[in-house]
């Protein structure tokens, strides 16, 4: 799927950016560099990006703008990163959160 | 106009356009291409009377009031159309031939018509009633994006007609 | 008290125009955001404003973005961006956190511009992927360039339900409705016609009632509201679409000002709990200052004159500027909001504005 908007009548002719590869559940997926996971997995028709904890619920994009963490996914290893104004680079490994999600992330 | 007068939310009715300031008589529609602004709400806003280059339209001060057409002076030049921030100005021309009328109205959606289509025309409420051909699409940088599109349309539809059915459908 | 001159909590319009306004008469500011690049909600504004030529008529938010942008830099105004304050202490003192580190920030006088959040709207299957907000449909078309949906049903006919249901139209999906709870249409006449003439539904005195769908919306629930708001039995329909846009107004994004311990006032016809502040936007606490939807959801265009006003009073407060000046830009731009505030939409903000200032005014 393809959702996103090439051409506009205001904005015009989108831009042409780097694309990058990012690995989402394991499948590979095209971004543009720095553009927001959310953005770059809504544009493939993704609209699960994590479960809650208790009843296991689908969660998607819902402010857009890094306020209601619905959007946030395990990126690197990483939980609750807002997908939303977290920019992708090339390699990202994105998996869908299961509720708070577990550190793994080495220090 | 206040709105509480509005008989259909979201729907200018004919009655509420003929009886504002911005709104040309019939007979002044009868004598060739004039302006039709259909503000029938204050809000401050003047873009419009800047834009004329006669001196036809005037909202003075304060500037919520509703622009006003002097009908003498419009030359249905169209200049007003695109810098309307509401695309709420047209130019009708009942001159245009002895059935039809044209109709010249703001456009901002892709894809733009091209001259010599026939597209629907669309009334106030997006219901399609009669055939539209395409006889001019000016989208020039001075309009900043907002297309000015003129239709050719049956005369009778010339105060219904203000938008088209995206070329392509 | 020391620390930085000036410090301004979010760049959006108002932040924006208010480093500007006090960078010009010479104050060292610093200008946080916590997004990775300023102009608030300008950016996603593709329509053109409304208002007279000094007030930006007939120009796109975008455009106005990149000036007031280029213009701060020119002001050689610090900006720090992706850094957000989480914190404000002892009524001086910011916490910030910056590339994943804390900082903290003194300031001898700070300008709160943190906006506005849209406000939620909780029926039956409202968390499901596919609900969102307004805004956040606007943000992911008009500034990511993806369309979230393609069937859209959009909850509110205030100007944000109105204008982004075009810019839905533009972006090339479908808007099978509009609902509006109230008897009448919320925003503007012009943007209601717009979208009416493009086929898009206004449906009033109706609401939704519940979003189904298995893992993400693919129908909404609506029905008809008796004249007390009540849902009337019978009257439910059922739309195919893919996407549910809440579009039920804004609300002060004020944390910062409750931990601050600024007074506040309920004014609902300004978006619900509002910091009090006097005619130069200064709250309850002195050096401490309020300017655009933070300080009552209203337009870019009023966000912009009170972020001036918030800029005038601080350089006279850090000695600038004389009094005399204050005043005499303080009118100019008191005459602008007065203008911009009239009309049917405009009264009821103006009214509210001066209940506020009038119960703070020194």
């Amino acid at each position: 799927m393809n959702m996103r908007i090439v051409e506009h009548p205001i904005l015009g002719k989108l831009e042409k950016k780097k694309k990058i590869k990012l690995w989402v559940n394991g499948r590979q997926l095209e971004a543009y560099e720095n553009e927001p996971i959310a953005a770059a997995l809504a544009n493939t028709g993704l609209k699960v990006f994590h479960r809650t904890q208790e009843l296991n619920e689908p969660r998607g994009i819902f402010c857009a703008i890094g306020r209601c963490t619905d959007c946030v996914m395990i990126v690197d290893g990483q939980p609750n990163v807002r997908t939303c104004v977290t920019p992708a680079k090339n390699g990202m490994r994105i998996q869908t959160q299961k509720g708070l999600g577990k550190w793994s992330v080495k220090k | 106009m206040t709105k509480k007068s509005r008989s259909i939310p979201g729907e200018v009715s004919l009655k509420d356009l003929e009886n504002c300031p911005g709104y040309p008589a019939e007979e002044r529609l009868e004598q060739g291409p004039v302006a039709v602004i259909e503000c029938i709400e204050k809000i401050p806003c003047n873009p419009c009377e800047t834009a004329c280059p006669s001196g036809a339209i005037i909202v003075g001060k304060p500037i919520i009031n509703l622009p006003r057409l002097v009908e003498d002076k419009c030359k249905g030049c169209g200049l007003c159309i695109a810098p309307c921030p509401g695309l709420a100005i047209f130019v009708v021309d009942k001159t245009y031939s002895e059935n039809k009328a044209t109709v010249a109205f703001p456009y901002e959606y892709l894809p733009l018509p091209e001259k010599g289509q026939v597209v629907k025309g669309l009334n106030r409420k997006g219901e399609a009633i009669c055939d539209a051909e395409v006889i001019k699409v000016m989208n020039i940088p001075k309009n900043k994006k907002t297309a000015v599109v003129t239709v050719a349309i049956p005369k009778v539809y010339s105060n219904q007609v203000r938008n088209i059915e995206p070329a392509g459908g | 008290m020391s620390g930085a001159e000036l410090v301004i909590v979010g760049a959006g319009p108002a932040g924006l125009t208010a480093a500007l306004e006090s960078a010009k008469s010479g104050v060292e500011v610093v200008l946080i955001d916590e997004n990775e690049r300023p102009g608030g909600q300008l950016f996603k504004q593709i329509h053109k404003f409304f208002g007279s030529e000094e007030h930006q008529a007939g120009r796109r938010g975008y455009e106005i973005g990149y000036e007031l942008l280029d213009k701060c830099k020119e002001a050689g105004v610090k900006i720090m961006l992706n850094t957000t304050v989480w914190g404000i202490f002892n009524k001086n003192t910011l916490g910030l956190v910056t590339q994943n580190k804390t900082k903290i920030l003194q300031a001898k006088n700070i300008i709160l511009a943190t906006g506005a959040s849209e406000n939620p709207l909780a029926f039956p299957g409202w968390t499901l992927p596919g609900v969102m907000g307004a805004g956040a449909a606007q943000t992911m078309i008009n500034i990511h360039r993806v369309l979230p949906g393609r069937r859209i049903l959009m909850v509110g006919s205030g100007n944000v339900g109105l204008i982004v249901t075009y810019q839905l139209l533009q972006a090339g999906a479908k808007v099978v409705a509009v609902l509006e709870a109230m008897p009448k249409v919320g925003g503007y006449q012009v943007h209601a016609s717009k979208i009416r003439r493009a086929g898009v539904p206004i449906l009033t005195s109706c609401t939704v009632v519940e979003a189904k769908g298995a893992d993400s919306v693919d129908e909404a629930i609506i029905c008809s509201l008796d004249s007390q708001g009540k849902n009337i039995k019978h009257t439910e329909k059922k739309l195919k679409i893919d996407l549910i846009c809440l579009a039920v107004g804004l609300s002060p994004l004020a944390e910062l000002c409750w931990m601050a311990g600024c007074k506040f006032k309920y004014l609902s016809a300004l978006g619900g709990h509002i910091p009090v502040h006097d005619e130069y936007m200064q709250t309850s606490i002195d050096g401490l200052y309020v300017a655009g939807d933070l300080a009552g959801v209203e337009e870019a265009s009023t966000a912009m004159e009170e972020g001036r006003l918030a800029g005038v009073a601080v350089a006279h407060s850090l000695g600038y500027i004389t009094k005399q000046e204050m005043e005499e830009r303080k009118k100019v731009i008191w005459d602008s909001l007065q203008f911009l505030r009239t009309g049917p939409f405009g009264e009821m903000r103006q009214k509210a504005k001066n209940e506020l200032i009038k119960k703070w005014s020194k």
